[in-house]
């Protein structure tokens, strides 16, 4: 037992930052730091920067542009990337729909789509939950009718996160419905633009675009564009949601918010005392960073046991990096919140596209203004990526045997 | 970054789980409470012979060279089995006190009866007025020729009624709370002056009040510099939380099991209870709560051998935060899982949750700990 990095991994995480802070352009460091949202450009710049580097798709296999690094290196890699902060590798491509297709994919679909995930030439988006199919996902509904070479899709997809940028969308559709739910479900890939797709947005509660209902209506998808087998599309899902599984826990990202409250609040005062030294919040940051040491060894503990884990077999001991990291990544929002105090009133909602310093002065100190969204917005963390308590139900069952 | 156990690691914990499996069940544990020093002899003497009062010391002063993981294995099963023999005392505490303070003489002098299983150690330190502050000693040591002359009142002494010597801490110098003018000095337990009155605590286990009146001690049983023995104290005290981390996690661990398992057997509303999901979200927020403290028990353990105090400070009261809150969590929980069969003394659900309670308490609780996290500036490196 050795609980220490190695030096050739601390070595590498000395690399992997030296790169980031060489090549992050800082106008989106920076909007990073202060907690706005990237925008579609943003992410685009920097994915294909990292491409450039042949770090886009690190968790890939090798053929198609994986770095092959140890599951340690992985962690190293996104633990570095949350902490600079720098924007993630769009999510839908990179974590969730590339590794389905480079594992169950043909080969004329790897060639297709991979080298245009890796580099972002094209934007996916996911297409699972529906209105009413949320954490009973295999009871979906949107069904696909082959006629031909093609099936005919129609039904309704929602929560669809920036569909609005999206070239595909990856769906699970019902292409069986005299069989249980599970075995009658298929993974289409499917083109934007493609007749009979309409997107509306959903306004969330920070006034943020980010999610989407999308609508299918007699929309023509190709045969050649499903992946796998037909109606062994569940299969292909729990191997897409054990990878996300793996990275849920954000430490990085919390890491990086605790840095950021800890300048803040430095800065602010309670008469002349900084708030930081106020003996309440100074606890209430302890303690805070406390859970996350915790659950950093405890993330730490998955990916050392990881090295031996079948891939794609997710360790159920990720429920709880899922729980813990989102109720740490919240509790970051909240102590946000207290730190700009009556500066969480203005409501000035972020033109997505537009550069942040905008024309108009700020309300209160500059930093205050995401403070109340990304609160309100990240209370998607515990109900998204299966609900805090469908993790407990897995806890329950898988772990505990209950 | 590696979880694993070594081989020998591994030979340890099979060995001392296999002990504790075969003579230490909770009917055992009864038995060996019942003993005239609150705990068995006879367990103190197979820990000998197994080479457990052997593990943290340097095979030159006849130990086995281990350090904190082999303190951890050990711990984690105590826990696991609420052994009661003076472990903590003997082997961590005043152990500790000898490895970092001893002279090669007093190594030579001490520590083959401790290793042995001949002699038991407790280490005198806290007194009334102190709660957790380590620094705050009035107990005093006044130089008489030679040796020293100990003067004062020492409370809560972790088996300090059986213990046959003690390692007193006391003021030589400056006033009660100062960090600097400690000493510390190796007293044996029926020297003339020393009284002592031994009770048993929540937990099952034992301690005393020590009275010192005109204890002379000879220069040879000082330990270190007599003005400056904070450091080593601290030192092991860091060191013993990080053993009762693992303690508590072998408890926790034991108390979620025996809890889950009561839910899988135990049948109201024509089901096993286990099948409510109320109940079934309640075990696994307590399984969340052990394993973030088998996280931070880790940290501990790798953190307890750090020269810098800063860093390992943090880390230690890190941990004891972590032990402390998932502690209730988890205790609270087995016990009200099991409902009423939680709160007697025939069943052993309520013995683990003593214990945990009882180990918040020692060397400062959850909020003690957690200012001292928040006055060192946190543990996310800035």
């Amino acid at each position: 037992m050795d609980l220490r990095f190695t030096p050739e991994e601390r070595a590498f995480r000395e690399e992997v930052r030296g790169f980031f802070k060489e090549n992050l352009p800082e106008d989106i460091r920076r909007k990073m730091v202060d907690g706005h949202h990237p925008s579609k450009q943003d992410i685009v710049t920097w994915q294909r920067i990292l491409n450039r580097k042949g770090w886009a798709v690190p968790n890939w296999p090798v053929e198609w542009g994986g770095t092959g690094w140890d599951p340690v290196r992985q962690y190293i890699f996104l633990d570095e990337l949350q902490s600079f902060p720098a924007p993630s590798p769009l999510q839908f491509g990179v974590y969730m729909v590339g590794p389905v297709i480079a594992q169950f994919g043909s080969s004329e679909q790897k060639q297709r789509f991979l080298p245009r995930i890796a580099n972002l030439d094209d934007w996916w988006c996911q297409g699972f939950s529906e209105p009413g199919a949320g954490s009973d996902l295999a009871s979906l509904k949107t069904k696909a009718v082959r006629e031909g070479d093609h099936y005919v899709v129609n039904g309704q997809k929602t929560w669809t996160t920036l569909a609005q940028h999206a070239d595909w969308i990856f769906c699970l559709v019902r292409t069986d419905s005299s069989v249980k739910k599970q075995e009658g479900i298929t993974f289409l890939l499917i083109d934007m633009k493609t007749p009979g797709i309409t997107v509306r947005p959903i306004q969330t509660l920070d006034g943020g675009h980010e999610v989407n209902e999308v609508f299918f209506d007699d929309v023509k998808v190709p045969v050649e564009n499903r992946v796998g087998q037909e109606n062994k599309g569940w299969d292909y899902a729990k191997f897409l949601l054990g990878n996300e599984r793996t990275n849920i826990a954000r430490v990085g990202v919390s890491k990086q918010r605790i840095r950021r409250l800890k300048e803040l609040a430095a800065i602010e005062r309670v008469g002349d005392v900084p708030l930081i030294e106020t003996p309440r919040f100074a606890e209430k940051l302890a303690a805070l960073e406390i859970e996350l040491k915790a659950l950093e060894m405890t993330q730490l503990r998955v990916v050392a046991a990881e090295r031996t884990r079948e891939k794609g077999k997710p360790d159920p001991a990720s429920s709880i990096l899922k729980i813990k990291g989102s109720e740490i990544q919240q509790a970051t929002t909240e102590l946000l919140l207290d730190v700009v105090g009556p500066y969480a009133l203005p409501y000035l909602p972020e033109d997505e596209e537009a550069d942040h310093g905008s024309n108009e002065p700020p309300i209160g100190p500059d930093w205050a203004g995401p403070a109340a969204p990304t609160y309100f917005n990240w209370r998607k963390i515990s109900i998204y990526g299966g609900s805090n308590e469908i993790q407990k139900n897995i806890i329950a069952k898988a772990i505990l045997g209950l | 970054m590696d979880f694993d156990l070594s081989e020998e690691q591994s030979l340890l914990k099979d060995s001392v789980e296999r002990l504790l499996a075969d003579r230490y069940d909770f009917e055992a544990r009864k038995r060996h409470g019942r003993g005239p020093h609150g705990y068995a002899r006879e367990m103190w003497q197979a820990y000998a012979e197994q080479g457990l009062l052997a593990v943290p010391f340097a095979e030159e002063d006849g130990g086995i060279g281990g350090g904190p993981v082999e303190t951890m294995i050990v711990m984690e099963a105590f826990g696991g089995a609420l052994v009661l023999e003076p472990y903590l005392a003997t082997v961590v505490l005043a152990g500790g006190l000898i490895r970092h303070a001893a002279s090669a003489e007093q190594r030579a002098a001490w520590l083959p009866g401790l290793i042995g299983g001949e002699t038991t150690y407790a280490f005198a330190h806290a007194e009334r007025q102190a709660r957790y502050d380590l620094a705050d000693v009035g107990v005093s040591a006044r130089r008489d020729g030679e040796g020293w002359i100990l003067e004062g009142e020492k409370s809560l002494v972790l088996h300090g009624d059986s213990a046959e010597r003690l390692i007193v801490s006391a003021r030589t110098a400056g006033s009660r709370r100062d960090a600097n003018g400690l000493g510390l000095f190796v007293v044996e337990a029926n020297a003339p002056g020393v009284s002592r009155r031994g009770y048993p605590t929540q937990d099952g286990q034992r301690a005393a009040e020590v009275s010192l009146s005109s204890v002379r001690v000879g220069p040879d049983d000082v330990l270190g510099t007599p003005e400056g023995a904070l450091p080593a104290i601290e030192r092991v005290v860091d060191e013993a939380i990080a053993a009762l981390c693992a303690e508590a996690v072998g408890a926790m661990d034991r108390m979620h099991r025996l809890t889950v398992e009561y839910l899988k057997t135990r049948k109201q509303f024509g089901t096993h209870i286990g099948a409510f999901q109320v109940l079934q979200h309640r075990a696994a927020d307590m399984f969340i709560a052990l394993e973030q403290a088998r996280s931070m028990a880790f940290l501990a353990t790798m953190m307890a051998g750090e020269e810098d105090a800063r860093e390992r400070t943090r880390a230690i009261s890190g941990a004891k935060v972590q032990i402390g809150r998932s502690g209730r969590i988890v205790g609270q929980g087995a016990v009200q899982l099991h409902g009423g069969v939680g709160v007697t003394m025939e069943y052993s659900v309520g013995h683990y949750f003593k214990r945990v309670t009882m180990i918040d308490a020692l060397f400062g609780d959850a909020d003690h700990h957690l200012a001292r996290v928040a006055r060192l500036g946190g543990l996310i490196a800035a």
